[in-house]
């Protein structure tokens, strides 16, 4: 593919074909493994570990996410809120489960609390759930892959 | 560049180099946005209002109450499982195991948790708390299930 020129320096042809392909093939890939939830999983909280946190069989049935960052304030459509105005966000979410004809209790909340908060800003928004109707909680822990 | 009839089998030459910078782009673009995810898993636990007044069905074990304290910061400074202080959280599933037992038979599925935890407590030991009730791992990887019911006590006041 190199030309051999007597004079002067020589010219090479480089064949584009296998670079781009491999880069196709990356692109690809990142396609694949891209992750916009924050909203479901948010980097500011870090959940505690378990090891018997195994991820449930499917999805639950009506979820609604809430996160708890280890300062104690809630992180509502992606941004904090504190303890007491979370009161507010829910009395939406349970209006958005009656206009579906849904009760508040049918819906499974979702507590992601960061490992370093308070067990009482926890229990706080148990009950702030509790105040709206909403009656199904799970404790979500990351696994625990160390032993 | 249009070709006329009779050189039609000129080749039109494509100059790559806007292409690939366009696609290393989206490479790095997608780099930089990539996150690993850690598998995230759930415990159920019971939180119907007036819980405390609930009826319990006619073979309802009374419940076993685990009751943690909190230093200034946040850290643990004792636990108990009904009155009685346990060393550590390995010891409260030894505990669980030995009043409920484990496998078919046992006495888990009639009996309830409750947890007591000070307000200030790190949140952290409560899911060690629930892990340790919830289940045992067998040295071979598999998990014995063991308290399924699990319930906080009512918020004391600060």
């Amino acid at each position: 593919m190199a030309r051999m020129n007597r004079d002067g320096p020589s010219k090479t042809d480089i064949d584009m074909t296998p670079m781009i392909d491999m880069t196709f093939q990356l692109i690809t890939f990142f396609v694949f493994t891209l992750n916009f939830s924050t909203a479901v999983q948010d980097d500011r909280v870090q959940l505690p570990t378990s090891q018997l946190a195994k991820p449930a069989e499917g999805p639950s049935v009506d979820p609604i996410t809430l996160q708890l960052m280890s300062d104690g304030r809630v992180i509502y459509a992606g941004e904090p809120v504190s303890l007491q105005e979370i009161g507010g966000y829910l009395e939406n979410e349970k209006r958005v489960m009656i206009a579906s004809s849904k009760e508040p209790n049918a819906a499974t909340v979702i507590v992601r609390a960061d490992g370093r908060s308070k067990t009482g800003d926890v229990q706080e928004l148990i009950k702030a759930c509790q105040e709206k109707g909403f009656e199904k909680f799970v404790l979500r822990a990351q696994y625990d892959e160390s032993k | 560049m249009a070709a006329t009839r009779e050189s039609l089998a000129d080749k039109i030459a494509i100059d790559m180099t806007p292409m690939i910078d366009v696609v290393f782009q989206l490479i790095t673009f997608f780099m930089l946005t990539l996150k690993t995810v850690i598998t995230e898993g759930d415990f159920d636990i019971r939180m119907p209002l007036g819980a405390s007044a609930g009826i319990a069905s006619e073979d309802q074990l009374p419940p076993v109450r685990v009751r943690m304290t909190a230093g200034p910061g946040g850290e643990r400074t004792s636990l108990t499982m009904n009155g009685q202080p346990v060393a550590d959280f390995e010891e409260l599933r030894r505990r669980i195991v030995d009043l409920v037992g484990a496998g078919p038979g046992s006495n888990a599925d009639k009996t309830e948790v409750e947890l007591d935890c000070d307000p200030d407590l790190s949140y952290d030991n409560v899911i060690q708390a629930v892990t340790a009730v919830s289940g045992q791992v067998q040295p071979d990887g598999s998990v014995v299930e063991l308290i399924k019911k699990i319930k906080f006590a009512p918020p004391k006041k600060k």
